[in-house]
């Protein structure tokens, strides 16, 4: 009898709740794809150098423009590199400055569009600051930056981390304003929530009342714009060192690799597909998963 | 109910208490006027009593309500709340005051976060205001869902899987986690079925029985305020108009608002209901951004006078604990009790129910 009750008490202790989310996660199919693409992905860039012990930098003038190989799986490019050494290499770039920068843009986007909707007095000077930040032309501010921080960074940090601290800088306080504006907006919505007066009625400061109320309540556009803003990052970074703003030109990026394709596209188009696919099934799988997390996160549809 | 009144200890005073919106246009957004919501609303409530506060939509008596917290700042006037003045304490001291005033919502579903688990939900003034250890948080939140009545196993389930009645009872349970003196009622019953308000009005009486609340129950529902109340404010255009206890008001209206807004109750009895007259005003309510010079009344009224367009009413106590703010009783103060009988006497014609009249 004891132990019955036991038990029962036992059943009845709050349990945590990201293992509701993750059941609720785990029936969303298109997400477990997601999931399963996005990290054989990373096991491709992160694990892969390990086995495939080709330099991407190694320039062999006698093999350029080659096709699929046992010696080059990939190909070659038009200086004799292997590609799939340079498509794990570049991987590995695009992807940590696609998360680095998305995570920026959110959390730079998130703080200011929650101040902005929860504080009356600080919505005008921030909301206007992020109207101005729209209306500056990103390209010449771009240059700018990086002419103007390229050397003191590299000069700091070393030439790769320091422009990786310069391009995820660039982009991330480039591309905070659309979720900084969809923030502030949930925010003034679910402000007026009588949920928020009852806590007010309970005495919570407002740092709590925007940590438990309100941020979970707008979860879900964050959740869409961060994933979009991956894809966006990636993209960018690749159209930055296109215009050789970004990585020097012999250091891979998926970005890079596709616009050093592009010249001859007609003749070799494995070289554009194979980075542009990468970049496609890393957005794509992004997508689903925020879009899974997104669902599993409300509980109203949580156990349907 | 009436000879209590005037010798029990006082909890809440409210004195002169106004609470206006700003309304601003232009591009430098300059106050141009004032919604006044609440103009100068004066009334006390007795520890462990309940104070119905009535009145059509839009006439205040939410937002009386949520001023009394603290919910919005106050334009004028002072709310004392065990002696303490509430309505000019900074937010620090306001915030070490919450746990002796609370609230419960109107609607059950927003007043719920719906991203938080019931446990978190009610746990939630305990974060706020104890240092209670996890398991000695979880053991009280376990005692409220008892004392309203939820089982215990509901404590994980999100706000969306339960009924209205149960959602309002744990807003109930929320408001009385910190062991609250004054529970503010704000249409606590009108999301609900009517089977369902009467569960939730029987558990609010069961938990002040117990708990020795005081409530100032805000409905606009007149049969349940006659059953919950034992002193009804009746509210008209952001002011209270008359102040009696239950059985003064619904038995013998004085105030002509009061009479139309009682004539309009339904009569369970067919034989009374087909006597029933009722009093149909005409016309709106006035926009309380521009109310009426004189009586706030005074455009709809039935009875009204040459003087109610011209002078405010003030609110006088014709009988003891009963206040009216009408210019018919104004010669009351010189000869009570031929005003008083007079009062009775038109009464007597609009509402048809005579035999009642000595019950008082």
């Amino acid at each position: 009898m004891t132990d019955v009750a036991a038990a029962a008490t036992k059943r009845r202790a709050p349990r945590n709740q990201w293992w509701d989310v993750w059941d609720q996660f785990k029936t969303h199919k298109g997400a477990l794809v997601g999931l399963a693409v996005f990290f054989s992905i990373l096991a491709l860039i992160l694990i892969g150098p390990w086995f495939w012990t080709q330099d991407p930098g190694y320039v062999n003038l006698r093999s350029r423009n080659q096709g699929f190989s046992a010696l080059h799986p990939f190909g070659t490019d038009q200086l004799g590199r292997d590609m799939l050494a340079r498509i794990m290499a570049g991987g590995k770039v695009s992807i940590s400055v696609g998360l680095t920068a998305m995570l920026l843009s959110i959390t730079l986007g998130t703080t200011i569009g929650v101040l902005a909707g929860y504080f009356k007095r600080l919505e005008n000077l921030l909301m206007r600051g992020t109207d101005l930040f729209l209306a500056l032309p990103l390209l010449p501010l771009l240059l700018l930056m990086v002419t103007l921080f390229r050397e003191p960074l590299s000069r700091t940090f070393g030439p790769e981390t320091g422009i990786f601290i310069l391009i995820v800088t660039a982009i991330g306080a480039t591309s905070w304003m659309q979720s900084a504006r969809i923030v502030r907006g949930s925010v003034l919505a679910v402000k007026e929530a009588e949920f928020v007066l009852a806590a007010r009625s309970i005495g919570t400061p407002p740092r709590r009342m925007i940590t438990r109320h309100i941020l979970p309540n707008v979860m879900s556009p964050i959740m869409v714009s961060a994933t979009l803003g991956i894809a966006s990052a990636i993209i960018t970074e690749s159209a930055l060192s296109f215009l050789g703003l970004g990585f020097p030109p012999d250091f891979p990026t998926w970005g890079r690799l596709l616009f050093d394709a592009v010249d001859a596209m007609q003749l070799y188009p494995a070289r554009v597909i194979l980075p542009g696919v990468m970049i496609s099934l890393t957005v794509l799988s992004v997508n689903y998963i925020g879009d899974g997390l997104r669902d599993a996160l409300d509980p109203r549809i949580r156990g349907r | 109910m009436f000879d209590h009144a005037p010798s029990q200890k006082t909890l809440v005073e409210v004195d002169g208490l106004k609470l206006y919106f700003p309304i601003t246009a232009g591009l430098f957004r300059r106050r141009v006027g004032d919604v006044k919501a609440v103009d100068g609303v004066s009334f006390n409530i007795y520890q462990g009593e309940t104070l119905g506060l009535v009145g059509e939509s839009g006439c205040g008596k939410s937002t009386c309500g949520r001023a009394l917290l603290r919910l919005y700042n106050v334009t004028d006037g002072s709310i004392r709340i065990g002696g303490v003045d509430i309505a000019r304490l900074s937010a620090d001291a306001l915030r070490r005051m919450r746990p002796t005033m609370q609230m419960v919502f109107q609607d059950p579903q927003a007043s719920l976060n719906p991203r938080m688990t019931v446990a978190g939900i009610i746990g939630e003034p305990l974060d706020e205001h104890t240092t209670l250890s996890r398991a000695e948080k979880l053991a009280r939140i376990y005692e409220l869902m008892d004392a309203v009545g939820l089982s215990r196993d509901f404590a994980n389930r999100y706000p969306h899987a339960f009924s209205g009645g149960q959602r309002q009872r744990i807003g109930i349970a929320r408001a009385l986690a910190l062991n609250p003196r004054f529970i503010v009622c704000d249409e606590p019953i009108a999301a609900l079925d009517v089977s369902i308000q009467a569960q939730v009005v029987n558990l609010l009486e069961e938990l002040q029985d117990r708990l020795g609340l005081t409530y100032l129950f805000i409905s606009h529902d007149l049969s349940m305020v006659r059953h919950i109340a034992d002193r009804v404010a009746v509210m008209y255009l952001g002011k209270i108009v008359e102040l009696a206890t239950r059985e003064a008001l619904y038995e013998r209206p004085m105030h002509p608002y009061t009479q139309a807004l009682l004539s309009a109750v339904p009569e369970p009895d067919p034989v009374h209901e087909a006597s029933r007259r009722r009093i149909i005003l005409t016309g709106d309510v006035p926009s309380p951004a521009n109310p009426p010079q004189g009586c706030n009344f005074c455009t709809r009224c039935p009875k009204v006078m040459d003087i109610c367009r011209r002078v405010e009413p003030a609110s006088r106590e014709l009988e003891p604990g009963r206040f009216v703010a009408c210019h018919l009783y104004e010669t009351a103060t010189t000869a009570g009790a031929t005003a008083a009988e007079n009062g009775s006497g038109k009464t007597r014609l609009s509402t048809n129910n005579p035999t009642t009249q000595q019950g008082v």
